[in-house]
């Protein structure tokens, strides 16, 4: 459900948002690029780009399973337009923390509004950088503003999407997950 | 450098207080700094204050970064200010969109200082 109010808000973005329509283009599909589309090297080439940039770490994909806190934090941007899905960044309470305090230079004891604010932001800006590395997604493919979740025990569910990517990274002692949901494609 | 003030409009606060140091880690020294969680924040505030930079983000709900942009120049709100976009939409699409309502300068998230300093400075002193 919450992917859905997600991806109605991309939709409503990239048709203008503001009202205004959008420019007529040449028709595009993503359908003969999907292999670019779902390259896993785009997402972890974006991550590290955020990471780097944003927070001054680095962060290396990780193939193990990883340990997660059963207090998470996570965020959901919504794609919409010529691919549909979501894009959804998952970490735990300490990481959350850690991550709010690379950002803004201070230090948090708890989740509140504004390490919420920074996990929705670091998700927002994955989105982007992850559709921007093909051509096509970075002109017709809108974003929404971010959701977050706090709390935990609690699953994300997509029924036969076109394709998935699940990563888990590391950074310092802590570990993310970034999953790139596709369930449309133009 | 006499004292610059800045707008810096965008719903994340942790965006602003980002974008505000990267300006002064850019060197814009002193620095006044106007914050406005959305567009409409942001109109009332350059009804009621001068600014000699504004930096804006573009995806935000309520009213976007470029309906903002088009309300400040619809009401001549500031006249002859520069303003910057600051955003996750890097296609030359969107730069094009940012450059007709127009805008000045256009940064992708995520940036460095570096690129801050390159594409703000030159505007603030050429204002």
């Amino acid at each position: 459900m919450l992917l859905n109010g997600v991806r109605r808000a991309a939709i409503a973005l990239e048709r203008g948002g503001s009202g205004k329509v959008m420019e007529p283009t040449m028709p595009v599909s993503l359908r003969e690029s999907l292999q670019q589309v779902s390259d896993p090297r785009n997402l972890d080439a974006s991550v590290e780009e955020v990471f780097r940039l944003m927070l001054g770490v680095e962060c290396r994909r990780e193939h193990g399973g990883g340990h997660q806190e059963q207090d998470s934090v996570t965020a959901v941007v919504g794609f919409g337009g010529l691919l549909s899905g979501a894009c959804v960044f998952s970490t735990g309470r300490t990481a959350a923390l850690e991550i709010a305090g690379f950002m803004t230079g201070m230090q948090f004891e708890e989740v509140d509004d504004t390490v919420k604010d920074g996990i929705g932001e670091i998700c927002n800006m994955l989105a982007g950088a992850w559709k921007g590395k093909v051509p096509e997604l970075a002109a017709n493919c809108g974003l929404s503003v971010p959701a977050v979740i706090t709390g935990r025990d609690y699953k994300l569910h997509v029924q036969a999407p076109e394709f998935q990517l699940h990563h888990l990274y590391r950074f310092q002692e802590s570990t993310f997950a970034v999953t790139i949901v596709c369930d449309g494609l133009q | 450098m006499s004292e610059v003030r800045a707008l810096i409009v965008d719903d994340s606060s942790v965006m602003r207080k980002i974008v505000e140091r990267a300006l002064r880690q850019a060197g814009l020294d002193p620095l006044v700094v106007l914050e406005a969680g959305s567009g409409t924040e942001g109109l009332d505030l350059l009804r009621a204050r001068n600014v000699d930079l504004i930096l804006s983000d573009i995806n935000m709900p309520s009213m976007d970064g470029l309906e903002f942009l088009r309300q400040i120049r619809a009401q001549n709100l500031a006249p002859g200010i520069p303003v910057v976009m600051i955003t996750t939409e890097s296609s030359e699409e969107h730069v094009k969109q940012a450059i007709q309502a127009g805008a000045q300068g256009y940064i992708r998230k995520p940036f460095t200082a570096e690129q801050v300093k390159e594409r703000v400075l030159p505007l603030v002193h050429a204002a």
